[in-house]
């Protein structure tokens, strides 16, 4: 080979220096903040399997400069040595996550199934009670998303102490559906806003009523709506901690209050506290990992008209 | 919305008398059935007699009853027109019994002396829990601290925005920066505040003390003076809810044309102006969005002052909600909570509302 005939001028040399400067920058701040997002993930799962003296140290690495112990598992009662045998911790804390599996899925569910039927008709039919209008029922269903729940607070402990529902699973469920149903019927409302009319008009001419119509034809177009929605809402409720310490005691507390009131005790050790929190918030990582796709697309629908 | 339906059905109401009379007898029978059964407990409770009713389940049943039956009678009485109804009545009737019926009762609880570790009961004491509230500093620091937070959300809109700007550039293993970046968002506040909070910050030996003390603050503590405290939670609340805004700004990102941007490049535009002067006003529309539902949950703020500060020191990272929580939880003081909560709604129903419509006016002059 000869020597190099043709060369970048220099203006393009300086723009490919700019170029790679640019590329560096935005991949050093995308780790930076991928490191800030994920390192009290990390930092909860590797305590969870650190000794006293470990944690002591500010250990990070297993292996390198800890060796990882089952000993916060061990206290849960989940760890491979105590897994089958009877323990009261475990008990507590599966009662507890079954309190709040039950109770955030059936108030999702809930909460999808009003909202969706509301939104449809919303975005197909107008309708007139007394002064308002669809726009006004709208507004009516979305403005219950600034109220605190603050407010609902006091009247829902007097009320559900009358109606024996306080400590219960149903009385939770009520108010988590209330408490996400805005969020649904937002979603829902554009979710719906985008499917063109003209589906129903074919399938009522084919002699379908209306709420056939809806429940073959428009339901299975809107699911992914659907499903971003029921995210959505398991995530808000999975974590609702405020409603959950004030209604409930002993039999219907969901995980957080469990987390909660072992923060408090200052003899809980960090290893078992570790434990216990990453158990909490395992299911809902598994969840961001896995259906990332439907958590962005529902919080997105509301975001871009 | 336009008027008129955007669906036309033509459908031939057929509906006989017996079938009229029976859905007209469904939509007032149930009333009068809720009526018999709350009556007969109100008699229970105040004249003295006794039908055995140990709690107000019973009218509880009555009113789903009522509930149920007003769904089916609309359909009965009203044919296709009713089947539309029964679209939106569940779920208006299940938010009007949820929400009105509930903010009716904090009214008369708000104007009353109630302490529930107190045996005399709930008295009405008139608008003395407001002259309470007037005189009482805690509450309107909790005030002037949700001020704070507030403005909080600011630079957290420059972060996501910031951050949605990296996401959406051309780059490598997008998927996993994103999943990366949401994932704050996922957790509970409650183990938030366990992990980060209390062990992470933990003076001795959490990793953000050591790190702090390797940028050289000699003795990192987290919560004892007020502003550190404040600022501490700020950082822990925007940790959480900046996925959040990231994301529906990421997505108002993706709705731009490219065109706009590569019409702006052959004009000229690059970098800052190119930002600035076109994707900036046309993100106007999803900031506006973003900022407000952050504004709605940054008002809602408890879960982490409760479990990490309890509003200490001195009330420096108290929320409104986080007081009334201690009100309620420590001193059982049920009138005087639901008072300053009624307050808080009302401030936060003013504020909301005039920022709603300055937006709209703002978002209506700009096209």
């Amino acid at each position: 080979m000869s020597a190099q005939i043709f060369r970048d001028s220099a203006a393009d040399r300086t723009f490919r220096a700019k170029w790679w400067t640019g590329r560096v920058v935005i991949y050093a701040l995308l780790i930076f903040w991928a490191i800030v997002a994920l390192f009290p993930i990390y930092w909860t799962m590797s305590t969870s399997f650190k000794m006293a003296p470990d944690v002591m140290k500010g250990s990070l690495v297993p292996w390198w400069d800890f060796t990882p112990k089952w000993l916060g598992w061990k206290s849960l009662g989940l760890s491979p040595g105590t897994i089958f045998e009877p323990s009261t911790v475990r008990g507590e804390f599966l009662r507890r996550f079954y309190n709040s599996a039950v109770i955030s899925g059936v108030s999702s569910l809930l909460a999808v199934a009003l909202g969706s039927l509301a939104a449809y008709g919303l975005s197909r039919f107008s309708y007139k009670f007394l002064w308002m209008k669809n726009a006004d029922i709208s507004f009516f269903f979305l403005s219950q998303l600034i109220l605190p729940p603050v407010v609902l607070a006091m009247p829902f402990l007097v009320l559900y102490k009358e109606l024996a529902l306080l400590d219960t699973q149903v009385g939770l469920i009520l108010l988590y559906t209330l408490s996400v149903l805005p969020i649904v019927i937002w979603i829902m409302r554009d979710q719906f806003a985008g499917i063109p009319t003209e589906l129903e008009e074919a399938a009522m001419v084919d002699g379908q009523s209306i709420w056939g119509a809806y429940l073959t034809i428009i339901l299975p177009i809107a699911l992914p709506g659907m499903v971003a929605a029921l995210i959505l809402s398991l995530v808000l409720t999975w974590n609702e901690y405020f409603f959950a310490a004030l209604l409930t005691s002993t039999y219907a507390n969901t995980l957080p209050v469990m987390v909660a009131s072992q923060t408090g005790s200052q003899g809980i050790s960090w290893w078992s506290m570790a434990a216990l929190s990453f158990a909490a918030i395992l299911p809902l990582i598994i969840i961001g990992i896995g259906l990332e796709r439907f958590i962005i697309k529902g919080m997105a629908a509301g975001a871009v008209k | 919305m336009s008027e008129g339906d955007l669906l036309h059905v033509v459908a031939s109401d057929n509906i006989g008398p017996t079938r009229r009379s029976l859905g007209l007898a469904l939509i007032w029978g149930s009333p009068a059935v809720l009526a018999l059964v709350a009556l007969a407990q109100v008699l229970q409770v105040w004249g003295g007699y006794d039908f055995g009713f140990t709690n107000w389940r019973p009218t509880l049943y009555a009113y789903v009853l009522y509930a149920a039956a007003l769904c089916w009678g609309q359909v009965l009485v009203k044919g296709e027109q009713g089947k539309r109804i029964l679209f939106v009545l569940p779920a208006a009737l299940f938010v009007v019994s949820l929400t009105v019926f509930p903010l009716l009762f904090g009214l008369i609880i708000a104007f009353s002396d109630w302490n529930l570790s107190s045996p005399d009961g709930r008295q009405f004491n008139g608008v003395a829990n407001l002259v309470q509230m007037w005189h009482d500093p805690f509450y309107w620091n909790a005030l002037t601290n949700m001020v704070w937070y507030v403005l909080a959300i600011l630079p957290e809109y420059i972060v996501a925005f910031a951050l949605a700007l990296m996401l959406n550039a051309e780059i490598r293993g997008r998927k996993f920066f994103r999943v990366a970046f949401l994932m704050p968002l996922m957790l509970s506040p409650v183990a938030v505040s366990w992990m980060i909070g209390k062990s992470m910050m933990e003076t001795r030996f959490g990793p953000l003390a050591n790190l702090m003390k390797h940028l050289g603050w000699a003795e990192p503590s987290f919560f004892s003076s007020p502003w550190i405290a404040k600022t501490t939670i700020m950082l822990m609340d925007a940790w959480t809810f900046i996925p959040f805004m990231m994301i529906m700004i990421l997505a108002g990102l993706q709705a731009i044309p490219k065109e706009l941007q590569e019409a702006a490049r052959v004009d000229g535009a690059t970098g800052w102006r190119a930002f600035w002067e076109v994707t900036f006003p046309l993100m106007l529309p999803v900031s506006i969005t973003s900022v407000l539902i952050r504004l709605i949950f940054k008002l809602k703020l408890a879960d982490i002052v409760i479990n990490v500060t309890s509003g200490g020191p001195g009330g420096a990272t108290d929320t409104v909600t986080s007081f009334i929580f201690r009100e309620y939880r420590d001193r059982s003081n049920v009138g005087y909570g639901t008072m300053l909560a009624m307050v808080y709604l009302v401030i936060i129903i003013v504020v909301m509302t005039l920022l709603m419509k300055a937006a709209e006016r703002y978002m209506k002059s700009s096209y």
